[in-house]
């Protein structure tokens, strides 16, 4: 067999060990660094992205926190003036209700002053007709002027009959 | 019917001598050549785009890249990072060597023990001196077995010795073996094609069916002795930095 042929051993060890050589410098000093740096920059490249990605979750977590304190806050703060609203009305309804029953209850008094002052001046005006209704009467049912006296005591006796 | 053992001749290309001895460029040195150059030119040809989205090319070199740092880290570790070039270029050498010698006329250089041989004497010095380095004369201690009683170090000293030493062999074998059976069988079967071939066509498809067969299964050991060879120098290289 050729293999066992000693005669070139010298040859191929001879060239084995240059191009060997040389293979290992081509790969250590140009090809490997070229593909390791590609490598790393890709993995630097995507360890970025994610520390990215990473912030903008952040980020967007914040946002909507905020977004929901503030959104809480402005429930509240409807709720309150709602709230203060709805008091700030009803006092004022009862207010104005005391007012108006007030004024009612005065328009009463006054109306039934005036009634008891317009009544008083009936009847005061009562007597006045009576006596010359009376007198009246008298004087066409007897024929003759009426004494005077008489019929004054009989309407006043009259109106007192009636409890006035 | 061709000579199956003449395909692993060495012809002289360039007649070289120095200082009487006979270093001719033959059509071994010349696939040496060709397995550099297609290397080199491959792994930097492939890499110009740098892109961080890799193209067919880009990706094909990153994977060997990627296939032998990961290799070393696995049987190796963090510290195997600084014989990554040497590992990464032992690889491709044996894996084109391999592969190119498959093409129909090409010449394996891997196909001869002294090459194997070579590559694995300076696997087995260096790890050896790396193992001495490190440790001191404390890498004597690889060759006794951790827990093992004194009186058996008679016994397992030699043996582990033993075994060492013949860790060159073994790996030189193998891959020299492998290859030159494998060309053997491949040269044997395509007599046997064209014999047969030559005396009816149909004879002669039966061969041609094993040879295609047998093509197919050299090239899966072909790539699968390129790792075999890389993946015991990885662990050597583990035990010379771990020592078990």
């Amino acid at each position: 067999m050729p293999q066992f042929d000693p005669s070139t051993f010298a040859s191929q060890v001879f060239w084995l060990v240059i191009f060997f050589a040389a293979l290992y410098f081509l790969m250590a000093k140009l090809a490997l660094p070229k593909i390791g740096a590609v490598l790393d920059e890709r993995q630097r490249k995507i360890d970025d992205n994610l520390d990215k990605a990473a912030q903008l979750k952040a980020e967007a977590e914040a946002a909507v926190a905020a977004y929901e304190k503030a959104l809480a806050e402005s429930r509240a703060h409807a709720a309150a003036v709602v709230k203060e609203m709805a008091e700030r009305l009803a006092r004022q309804a009862e207010e104005r209700t005391q007012e108006l029953a007030a004024r009612v209850a005065g328009q009463i008094q006054a109306g039934e002053q005036r009634i008891a002052a317009a009544k008083s001046a009936a009847l005061a005006g009562m007597r006045e007709v009576a006596l010359d209704v009376a007198g009246a009467v008298v004087h066409r049912l007897a024929g003759g002027p009426a004494d005077v006296a008489a019929v004054e005591a009989a309407v006043a006796a009259a109106l007192k009959e009636q409890g006035q | 019917m061709t000579n199956p053992i003449e395909q692993f001749q060495i012809k002289p290309i360039i007649d070289l001598h120095i200082g009487g001895v006979d270093v001719s460029f033959t059509n071994s040195s010349l696939m040496m050549a060709i397995v550099v150059t297609v290397t080199t030119l491959f792994l930097t040809l492939s890499m110009r785009p740098r892109a961080v989205v890799p193209g067919r090319w880009q990706s094909m070199a990153e994977v060997f890249y990627e296939f032998i740092a990961n290799m070393l880290r696995d049987n190796v570790g963090s510290e195997g990072r600084k014989y990554f070039p040497f590992i990464f270029t032992l690889f491709m050498f044996v894996l084109l060597g391999n592969l190119f010698g498959l093409i129909p006329g090409a010449f394996t250089f891997t196909s001869h023990l002294i090459v194997t041989f070579a590559m694995a004497a300076v696997i087995f010095v260096g790890v050896t001196v790396i193992g001495f380095l490190r440790h001191g004369l404390h890498f004597l201690s690889f060759f006794f077995p951790k827990g093992a009683p004194m009186a058996m170090g008679v016994l397992l000293v030699p043996i582990e010795l033993l075994s060492y030493v013949f860790r060159p062999i073994s790996l030189s074998v193998r891959l020299f073996a492998n290859m030159t059976a494998g060309h053997i069988i491949l040269t044997i079967l395509g007599g046997f094609v064209v014999s047969l071939g030559a005396l009816y066509v149909v004879p002669g498809v039966v061969p041609l069916a094993f040879l295609s067969a047998v093509a197919l299964l050299e090239l899966g050991i072909a790539m699968l002795q390129a790792y075999v060879f890389t993946v015991l120098a990885c662990i050597y290289l583990h035990d010379a930095i771990h020592m078990h």
